[in-house]
């Protein structure tokens, strides 16, 4: 369905072109008590279904002046190398029609090679290194290809239940091109034993939705002698095909 | 190639790390931008009404003639007069943020209606595994009896849309964000 817009004074004529709305299963709900936060924050009403307008087809643009040299390598912002396995994260991001999203910003978070964030609120008794902060940050290209050089996170506990630890994994940040393909998620590595007891992992219910959340070893883009590489393509939300436009 | 869109995961507790210690957006229209300028304050308030000071705000509004436009900057790079339309704060000890803005002029809608002006919101936090999206409108704004999204909620929900004049602040806004409970706020399914 697209709804057209009126001319209004001198304003150009406007398309909105709605994006697809998720298969059902494909996304977490809000309250998934195994994750205990969820009880207290997930809204208890049903949400109102809004037709897109110009307010949410639309979405703030970043450029390269955004983004400082050393954003896209983790191992390179300190004066020495972080402790850990160096890896290289690599991926394409594209929309639901398997195009890419260019020029789109992408950044990420994680905890260092001993499963601690240098985060003040990060109080895991696993020590810190003065090397790595664990933040990332670089625009995909025209094809949509984005790449990070980081290292491994550790798993982490975070009491959430009894001897609850978090399975190794990388938190990400996109925006696509309109406000409603806006994503967060986390990246997970393959074979990790933690996935199973992982209630954030486990709250998205379709299973093959969820595997899409772990990367996968990728020995072609691996570099020898010096890092292992694995790969974890996005898709954002694509737009709804139109018979008419305008 | 299968396309399902990939799933959220929550933005979790150490969100500032990746977003807000260096990519916090407090301005949303420097101080050259033509419009009213205006002062927002959000506060995130959980279902037990304690403020929520581990989450993350993103806004997204037209400029004070109604247009949505390609913006530029990102970090504390705002220069005078420019305006980007997109603003990202961590919410306090006390659950809330700051914003400083114009406000945004009338948009299009749907057909051959008019949305009143209105700032599109996005809630991160922890314990959200997905984000929540509203929007906050001006009370007191002759255009809100028409917008046809407020159209849309139970009347008496609506209010919970509506940013209120600050007592303390010329040109101040408050918002109040109640993820759950008594007074929730409207989210939406966009
Ligand atoms: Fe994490």
């Amino acid at each position: 369905m697209s709804s057209s817009l009126q001319n209004k004074g001198n304003r150009l004529p406007a398309s909105v072109v709605p994006f697809r709305r998720h298969e059902p299963g494909t996304q977490p709900e809000y309250l998934y008590p195994a994750y205990r936060a969820t009880r207290r924050r997930a809204p208890s009403q049903p949400l109102i279904f809004l037709p897109h307008t110009l307010s949410e087809v639309t979405g703030p643009i970043f450029v390269h002046s955004d983004i400082h040299p050393n954003d896209n390598d983790l191992t390179v912002q300190h004066p020495g190398e972080p402790l850990g396995e160096r890896i290289v994260v690599s991926g394409r991001v594209m929309d639901g029609d398997g195009r890419p999203v260019s020029n789109s910003l992408v950044e990420i978070w994680q905890a260092n090679a001993a499963g601690r964030y240098a985060h003040a609120k990060d109080n895991h008794a696993a020590p810190l290194d003065p090397n790595f902060t664990g933040t990332g940050r670089t625009l995909t290209d025209a094809n949509g290809f984005y790449r990070f050089v980081t290292i491994k996170p550790g798993a982490y506990p975070w009491r959430n239940h009894e001897n609850a630890w978090r399975p190794a994994h990388i938190h990400f940040s996109l925006f696509g091109p309109a406000f409603v393909t806006r994503l967060v998620t986390q990246m997970y590595f393959p074979g990790d034993p933690l996935f199973a007891y992982d209630p954030i992992l486990q709250s998205v219910p379709d299973e093959r939705t969820r595997q899409r959340l772990i990367s996968k070893f990728d020995l072609e883009t691996t570099k020898p002698e010096w890092a292992l590489s694995y790969r974890f393509n996005i898709v954002l939300r694509g737009r709804e095909a139109t018979l008419f436009e305008g | 190639m299968d396309l399902t869109p990939t799933p959220s995961q929550t933005v979790g507790p150490y969100l500032h790390l990746g977003l807000t210690d260096t990519g916090s957006v407090p301005c949303i229209a420097g101080k050259g931008v033509k419009g009213e300028r205006v002062w927002l304050t959000f506060r995130v308030l959980d279902g037990d009404s304690v403020p929520v000071p581990d989450a993350m705000i993103e806004l997204w509004q037209a400029d004070s003639e109604g247009n949505y436009k390609g913006t530029e900057g990102h970090g504390n790079s705002t220069v005078d007069g420019s305006f980007r339309g997109f603003g990202r704060m961590p919410t306090a000890e006390d659950g809330s943020c700051s914003f400083e803005t114009v406000k945004p002029g009338p948009v299009p809608g749907p057909g051959d209606t008019i949305q009143a002006p209105h700032i599109n919101v996005s809630i991160m936090a922890r314990g959200l595994l997905k984000r929540l999206s509203t929007r906050a409108y001006f009370a007191g704004e002759p255009g809100n009896a028409s917008d046809p999204v407020l159209a849309l909620i139970p009347e008496n929900r609506r209010p919970t849309l509506l940013a209120q004049p600050d007592p303390t602040r010329a040109g101040g806004w408050i918002f109040e964000v109640r993820l759950c409970g008594e007074g929730e706020t409207v989210f939406f399914d966009v």
